[in-house]
């Protein structure tokens, strides 16, 4: 199942430039995997070392915070849209 | 984006919901998103929540902002800066500001409180570590 997977500006230099890439996965964590097996930069950005979301790192599975579903466990059924989004902060 | 405009235009609608926003949120820092076409020129302020709730630091909060773009997208537009305010400090990026800044095409709005009755309202670039300022405009009225 191929998902969308919408890119901030800041990381798309590790996805070749692009906007929006594709990966495959019946959830979160598998997609971000797909990825990674492509663009490993990429998923170094999305993902700790211990394979956790970062906490400046925000990501929605079509409408949702998946931090409120089942984080890279949410299971997708359908083809979607995964949007990644840095938060945004200051001082 | 914004490199190509000698000056941006700020709509009166955007200026006053910064100003009207930062003044709402005091003593804590206020925040917000800015929205515009893809050439740059702006549209419309959103005013957002700190989730960090604090006088020194902001944090949009994730699902407003999610809303925001969705919001933006909807009408053609795009998410194209952000604004926040400085309580005690002058409308300038603080280092945290620039450490943070994740967007480098985006524009960077700050709402100076030193003077509450005279606010000031300044913009930014902020690349590679890289202050740029921006003249912004005001509508007359504004």
């Amino acid at each position: 199942m191929m998902h969308t997977i919408r890119l901030p500006t800041i990381l798309r230099v590790h996805a070749g430039g692009d906007a929006s890439v594709t990966a495959c996965g019946s959830t979160v964590g598998e997609a971000f995997s797909d990825l990674g097996r492509r663009y490993p930069a990429l998923a170094s950005q999305l993902l700790d070392p211990d394979g956790s979301v970062p906490v400046f790192v925000n990501v929605f599975l079509n409408d949702e915070d998946i931090r409120y579903l089942k984080g890279l466990d949410t299971p997708i059924s359908q083809p979607s849209e995964i949007t990644v989004l840095p938060s945004v902060a200051g001082g | 984006m914004f490199d190509e405009q000698s000056s941006i235009r700020v709509p009166e609608p955007v200026h006053r919901t910064m100003i009207n926003h930062a003044r709402d949120c005091y003593p804590e820092e206020a925040c917000g998103l800015l929205a515009g076409y893809p050439d740059g020129r702006l549209t419309k302020a959103y005013a957002l929540t700190n989730i960090a709730h604090s006088p020194v630091n902001y944090v949009i909060d994730p699902s407003e902002h999610f809303g925001a773009m969705r919001d933006a997208e909807s009408r053609g537009w795009e998410l194209v800066g952000v604004f926040h305010s400085h309580t005690h400090s002058p409308a300038y990026p603080s280092s945290t500001d620039v450490a943070l800044a994740v967007e480098p095409d985006w524009l960077y709005v700050l709402v100076g409180m030193e003077r509450i009755d005279a606010l000031s309202v300044r913009g930014f670039s902020i690349r590679d570590c890289r202050i740029t300022e921006k003249t912004l405009s005001f509508d007359a009225h504004s």
